[in-house]
């Protein structure tokens, strides 16, 4: 047991010695997947955009009112994960915890209004299989949907985390996530529903 | 993260170690090997004796052994399997960076292995589509026997495998660029290492948009959108799959080749007592050779009815990568020059690998000119040239790989005249099935049929496919004996106490056989050399090892734990 506590110390020290934090390398990585994942499907969105004359007729029946509050709304969730990065940095950690809980509650909002979007459109028969652009749109907006959903659970897990470890690499990669789907969701707005 | 002292549990099933995860990846593709192999005995048994298995049967088994042969074979076995467990010995580190990622990741490849077995016995059958899945045949629920639920677990079980292969692709990645021991620069890795870093590079950026494109295919399949089916009034476009499909998958074959040919330099350099013939010629045409790979896929399309000026386009980049990789074997090949070499199980596997893979690679150039391709494509011709690549890669480069690092694995050693004898039958069987299928291929014969016998001007070659099937047999039953010998050594095998019983160089020949867990215990180790200084004057041996282990300096145990 003795020795198994000092190779444990070892192994932090060689750790620590690493010049890029290990966790925010990883992350990127991670990132640089999903960033082709999002990015190759709203490329595709685009080009039968260009190529299919329905997508324009379509999308004027999308709902511009709740969608316009849903960028509202990411973009805050934005804002607070940024402040609960500075803040993390400053050491601050209950100030960590108010805006890492703001953010979560701003996807929740965004997933909540996604499905009373959805409900609408579909009961005025807006079904995936309707036409190309119905199809696009619930493909790209259902997964981006499951991205905010994603980014909100890592939230709520990095603030069950923090409680335990202040770790401001947890905070910062969780906030990353946060700006991707926002990112994301920035080529989605106009792309399905100001065009 | 605390260490306690291990259950039974948290040491050979939930393990965060990468050695036990390593092997855990190891020997579930392994026996899904033999699993693949008897599936393709079972097709190969109805195309000498038609009549043995129904149109269904053979479709499914044909597709299964396709997809297991690649994502549940191959790569487990040389990213899961080797990458994990030699990655961290080889660079110096205690472990991977994210080692519960790395469970999870085997966890997540075990659950997609059992979701594939069980998709082959639901309820109208497994999915029969063949394993690339193209569409209209996969996006249409109607189009066959068990399309929707066979399918639905088919493409679960393989976007699970991909999830899992990202999980260990961050892992790799991260793990090559932090968690280099002291010393070991990029220009020092083993060049096993680089093929790793490169692969897990190709595949996080081909898998994603296939990724994309199977939540596409399951809204067909589910939803009744048409991406990929065409309908009346109805945009859709089932070569849009083949192009997310072999975006993907192009860059997907040199995913596994990449670490097979990480092998076999291992092997040659230890083997033949030679240093690598030229070790920056050997990254950087890797590295060329990664980039290429994205912008080659087109040529799996070439009679899909693309436009005939990209199919020049994609005509001139297929054959532009071929000159990396012929770089690359004339390395392998001259690094053998004036070497003394061990004719051990391990280089007779490696070295048959390196001549089979030539054959592999040149069959390739009549496939990547777009006038010979349309005469060659989907024939025999294809069949014999993917198995002389893909074979090469994922059974006789893995059985080299086992074979040489199984002391360092285990600590045990398997038997030298079996492996020899186990070298030479694989050979000799492995010829026997897949050379003749250029012949078949050149004479017209279309892949995938269920029987020669229906095309009348294909039943004078009956006696080639029995042939074929002979040797196939005889080529899994040898295997069936290997995967015995291998458990019997595990078990029950003769101690190998050697740490560097093949005298070769690199870092993880320096910690005992089978390495502890966190691998150096109170040493670290230092980098001092280049990874292959073979044939040179070490002291009284004629290798320098790349480091050496140095003691790390005592320290008080702390109070708290």
């Amino acid at each position: 047991m003795a020795s198994m506590q000092r190779v444990e110390e070892i192994e932090k020290e060689e750790y620590e010695r690493f010049d890029v934090p290990f966790q925010r390398l990883g992350f990127w990585v991670f990132l640089s997947g999903e960033i082709i994942i999002l990015g190759g499907l709203v490329a595709a969105g685009i080009l039968f955009r260009l190529s299919y004359p329905g997508w324009f007729e379509s999308s004027t029946y999308t709902n511009v009112v709740i969608s316009s509050i849903n960028t509202f709304v990411l973009l805050t969730g934005s804002l607070t994960a940024v402040l609960a990065h500075k803040y993390a940095v400053d050491g601050n950690w209950g100030k960590v915890q108010l805006f890492l809980g703001l953010t979560a509650l701003a996807g929740l909002t965004f997933v909540g209004l996604k499905f009373i979007e959805y409900s609408k459109e579909i009961a005025l028969g807006f079904v995936p299989s309707k036409n190309v652009f119905w199809m696009f749109y619930y493909g790209l907006t259902g997964l981006h949907g499951a991205h905010v959903l994603a980014g909100t659970l890592i939230i709520i897990g990095v603030m069950l985390y923090i409680r335990k470890k202040k770790l401001v690499e947890a905070v910062e990669n969780a906030g990353l996530y946060w700006h991707f789907v926002d990112i994301v969701w920035l080529y989605i707005f106009p792309l399905f529903y100001l065009t | 993260m605390e260490h306690h002292e291990e259950s039974f549990i948290t040491k050979y099933i939930f393990s965060k170690d990468h050695k036990t995860i390593g092997k855990q990846y190891l020997i579930t593709g392994i026996v899904m090997a033999i699993f693949g192999g008897v599936l393709a005995g079972l097709f190969r048994i109805n195309l000498a004796e038609p009549g043995f298995l129904t149109h269904e049967q053979y479709n499914a088994l044909v597709t299964y052994h396709g997809a297991i042969m690649f994502f549940w074979v191959a790569m487990p076995i040389l990213l899961g399997g080797f990458g994990n467990i030699l990655i961290p010995l080889m660079i110096g580190a205690r472990d991977m960076a994210f080692p519960t990622l790395n469970m999870i990741s085997y966890w997540t490849f075990f659950l997609s292995t059992v979701i594939l077995v069980l998709s082959m016995f639901v309820p109208g059958g497994g999915f029969a589509g063949g394993w690339t899945i193209y569409p209209p045949l996969s996006a249409n629920p109607q189009s066959f026997m068990g399309a929707q639920l066979g399918t639905v677990l088919f493409l679960l079980a393989i976007a699970l495998e991909f999830a899992s292969m990202l999980m260990g692709g961050v892992n790799f990645v991260t793990t090559i660029f932090v968690m280099r021991a002291k010393g070991l620069s990029f220009m020092r890795l083993p060049i096993f290492i680089w093929m790793q870093l490169v692969a897990s590079a190709l595949f996080l950026f081909s898998v994603t948009p296939l990724i994309a494109g199977a939540i596409m295919l399951l809204m067909d399949i589910l939803l009744g959108t048409h991406f990929f089916r065409v309908e009346a009034q109805k945009v859709g476009d089932p070569v849009l799959w083949q192009h997310l499909f072999w975006f993907f998958g192009h860059p997907e074959v040199y995913v596994i080749l990449f670490p097979a040919l990480g092998i076999l330099y291992e092997i040659f350099t230890t083997y033949a007592r030679r240093p690598v013939f030229s070790y920056k010629t050997v990254v950087y045409s890797t590295i060329v050779a990664g980039v290429l790979s994205f912008v080659v896929w087109a040529h799996h399309q070439f009679v899909a009815g693309i436009n005939p000026i990209s199919a020049m386009a994609f005509s001139v980049t297929t054959i532009l990568i071929s000159i990396p990789f012929s770089m690359q074997l004339v390395v392998l090949g001259l690094t053998l020059a004036g070497g003394s070499i061990r004719f051990t199980p391990a280089f007779l596997f490696g070295v048959s690998a390196f001549a089979m893979f030539i054959i592999g690679g040149l069959t390739g150039l009549p496939l990547g000119a777009v006038a010979a391709d349309v005469y060659f494509h989907d024939t025999y011709f294809v069949v014999a040239h993917f198995h002389y690549t893909v074979f090469t890669i994922a059974v006789l480069s893995t059985i080299a790989g086992v074979y040489h690092w199984f002391p360092k694995m285990f600590g045990k050693r398997i038997n030298d005249t079996f492996g020899k004898i186990h070298a030479i039958l694989t050979l000799i069987f492995y010829n026997g099935f897949a050379f003749p299928a250029f012949f078949l291929g050149m004479a017209g014969h279309p892949r995938r049929y269920y029987t020669a016998l229906e095309l009348g001007y294909l039943q004078k070659y009956q006696w080639v496919h029995e042939i074929m099937t002979i040797s196939a047999l005889l080529l899994i039953i040898t295997q069936v004996v290997f995967l015995f010998v291998f458990f019997y050594t595990i078990f029950a095998g003769k101690e190998e106490k050697e740490p560097n019983p093949w005298k070769s160089t690199t870092l993880e020949w320096l910690t005992p056989s089978p390495p502890p867990h966190l691998n150096w215990g109170n040493f670290a180790p230092i980098v001092e050399n280049e990874p292959y200084e073979y044939a040179k004057n070490g002291k009284d041996q004629d290798y320098i090892p790349q480091g050496r282990l140095v003691k790390i300096k005592q320290k008080e145990p702390s109070a708290h734990h």
